[in-house]
């Protein structure tokens, strides 16, 4: 067999290969499309294209639950989310990036511990917490609770990038008399747009995700989340689920998701591999 | 020698204002991470302890308040149910298998991505969309596809004949936990893929020059230098994922709910905790998960600062 053969069939395999991991990551997305816009009995033949498309599910979904009222309370809860980790993260990052003091590398770790909390372990205490505090069936105590997974990587993620803005423009700030609060938000801020985009980013996508603590701190339909909402669609009886409506709710959530993913999929992916590359 | 003693005294004793600065700066430090430590004191601290603490009482959902101390009799009754072993051997599996295959895909997806070709974007902006679908929907997605009457997944194999039978993906104990282990692969491949091409991307470009020109076979490369050289990276890679792997609860529990054959530690807690309203027991099988996760981590926290020496 020759060089260029053997180079050939080399491409070619690589290719097939991109071929598969492609199909293999975009049909399951393709076939929720598909299956959504099938009514009826249609739903029950594998077709690849419904020969009757219709919207009937995506009607559905919003008539027999308050889907659109779970779609703003997620909305809510991810937005308070980000904006109050990024809060918290900003100021403890200046403290942890910039400031030497004892006992920065254990707190810095013990931080990143935190993400290792299994939610089971804590769900009992905060339940409890969640209730003294009257916010059962709350969306702030969801906005709460999240910050257990939230604070971690957003602290840490900052941390690094807060180590690596110069040193000069401190040190002018400091030399001028400015107090650490007017360095952080006059010197620092500015330059963390990237990173605050990208961290609050990843923030909103694991608000928006989380389902344990959603189940177990809400307990109407309309104060539900999102991913509650779709685990919880059921159907006329208990062994009848509305494939349909499931599939077109799972749809109408993802394909905004998928839009923001795409147009931040480099700030993402250095905001993904900061944490655990640097760290 | 008066020269020397001064400049031995500058570096001993720094002057006294830089010394009023840096505690100054010391304090603002504290100051400036108290939130974040508080909240994550309510919120992850309390919490935790309150859990151990239930742990070894007869707490019960109904009546939180009459709790009881009873000691270790819940560990006793924990370590000798065989259901909780069950869901350790399905949770260790589950880890296991999981990680394995998301390890050798998400290598073969980074040295994809680490290639020069047209259309590199369109393969990563692909492999992104597992990971952006939040696990909830991904489990819908995957349990329709898996359906055994009307899944996609049974017909196509029927169509290439490799069944006659449909096959019960999430009901049948032989296929429940393959079915999940398939799904979550899908779901967690694009993160490991990532975390490597990160890794792959921070490698010296000499060794490869010099292999070129030596003409060294691809997969020779791959072994005898990429490997080698990516062994830090790939190890943080799969401890965390590991961890991550442990701790599973919302794949499964949307997709087989308390099934057995599935159930994971953290299913079973929940369980106990919410459905049988047993917070004691439930606080007790939730407190040897953490010990389990807590104890990896300090072992790869500590082999991680070992290595690195900062």
């Amino acid at each position: 067999m020759s060089r260029t053969t053997k180079k050939l069939i080399g491409r070619g395999a690589f290719y097939l290969f991109l071929v598969v991991i492609v199909f293999y990551t975009v049909f399951p997305f393709y076939w929720a499309i598909v299956s959504s816009l099938k009514t009826g009995s249609e739903l029950f033949k594998v077709e690849f294209w419904p020969s009757d498309p219709a919207w009937d599910n995506y009607v559905a979904v919003f008539r027999e639950q308050p889907f659109g009222r779970n779609i703003l309370n997620s909305v809510f809860v991810a937005v308070s989310t980000v904006l109050l980790s990024l809060s918290l993260a900003v100021a403890a990052a200046y403290a942890l990036g910039r400031i030497q003091f004892r006992g920065r590398t254990t707190l810095l770790f013990v931080v990143l511990g935190v993400s290792m909390f299994p939610q089971i372990a804590v769900l009992s205490g905060m339940f409890e917490l969640i209730r003294a505090m009257g916010l059962y069936n709350n969306l702030f105590a969801l906005t709460l609770s999240y910050m257990i997974f939230t604070l971690p990587f957003t602290v840490w993620v900052l941390t690094t990038f807060m180590r690596e803005l110069p040193k000069e423009l401190e040190e002018a700030a400091i030399v001028d008399g400015a107090k650490p609060y007017t360095i952080v938000t006059k010197v620092f801020m500015p330059l963390m747009g990237p990173a605050l985009a990208t961290t609050g980013l990843l923030a909103f996508i694991a608000a928006w995700n989380e389902f344990l603590f959603a189940l177990t701190f809400t307990l109407s339909s309309e104060m539900r989340t999102v991913p509650v909402a779709i685990a919880l669609i059921s159907g006329a009886s208990s062994y009848e689920l509305p494939w349909g409506n499931i599939m077109a709710a799972s749809v109408i959530v993802t394909v905004p998701l998928i839009v923001l993913v795409l147009i931040f999929q480099r700030a993402i992916v250095s905001g993904l591999t900061a944490g655990a590359v640097k760290g | 020698m008066s020269t020397v003693v001064v400049a031995a005294e500058e570096i001993v004793a720094p002057p006294e204002k830089a010394s009023r600065l840096t505690r100054e700066r010391v304090r603002s430090a504290w100051l400036f991470m108290a939130p974040m430590l508080v909240v994550l004191a309510l919120v992850a601290g309390w919490p935790l302890a309150r859990t151990m603490w239930f742990g070894f009482t007869d707490a019960n959902l109904s009546d939180l308040a009459a709790a009881e101390f009873i000691g270790f009799v819940n560990y006793v009754y924990l370590l000798q149910d065989p259901d909780w072993w069950n869901a350790v051997w399905n949770t260790v599996v589950f880890a296991t298998i999981s990680v394995s295959i998301e390890t050798v895909l998400g290598m073969a997806i980074a040295l994809a991505l680490n290639a020069h070709f047209g259309g590199r974007g369109l393969l990563r902006a692909a492999v992104l969309i597992p990971w952006a679908i939040p696990t909830v929907v991904s489990a819908q997605m995957w349990g329709w596809m898996f359906h055994d009457v009307f899944g996609v997944i049974n017909e196509g194999l029927k169509v290439l004949g490799l069944i006659d039978e449909p096959i019960a993906w999430t009901a049948s104990p032989d296929t429940a936990l393959i079915a999940v282990i398939l799904v979550d692969v899908w779901k967690t491949t694009p993160f490991m893929a990532l975390l490597l091409l990160a890794g792959l991307q921070m490698l010296p470009q000499e060794c490869y020059e010099s292999a070129r020109v030596d003409g060294v076979h691809p997969v020779r490369v791959f072994f005898k230098i990429t490997l080698p050289l990516l062994k830090p990276a790939l190890m943080v890679a799969i401890i965390f994922r590991v961890l991550d792997a442990f701790r599973i609860f919302d794949l499964i529990y949307v997709m087989s709910g308390n099934n057995k054959d599935t159930m994971s530690m953290s299913i079973y807690a929940r369980q106990q905790l919410v459905d049988f309203q047993d917070v004691g027991y439930g606080s007790a099988a939730a407190t040897m998960l953490f010990l389990i996760i807590a104890l990896f981590t300090v072992v790869y926290l500590t082999l991680g600062r070992i290595g690195r020496e900062d």
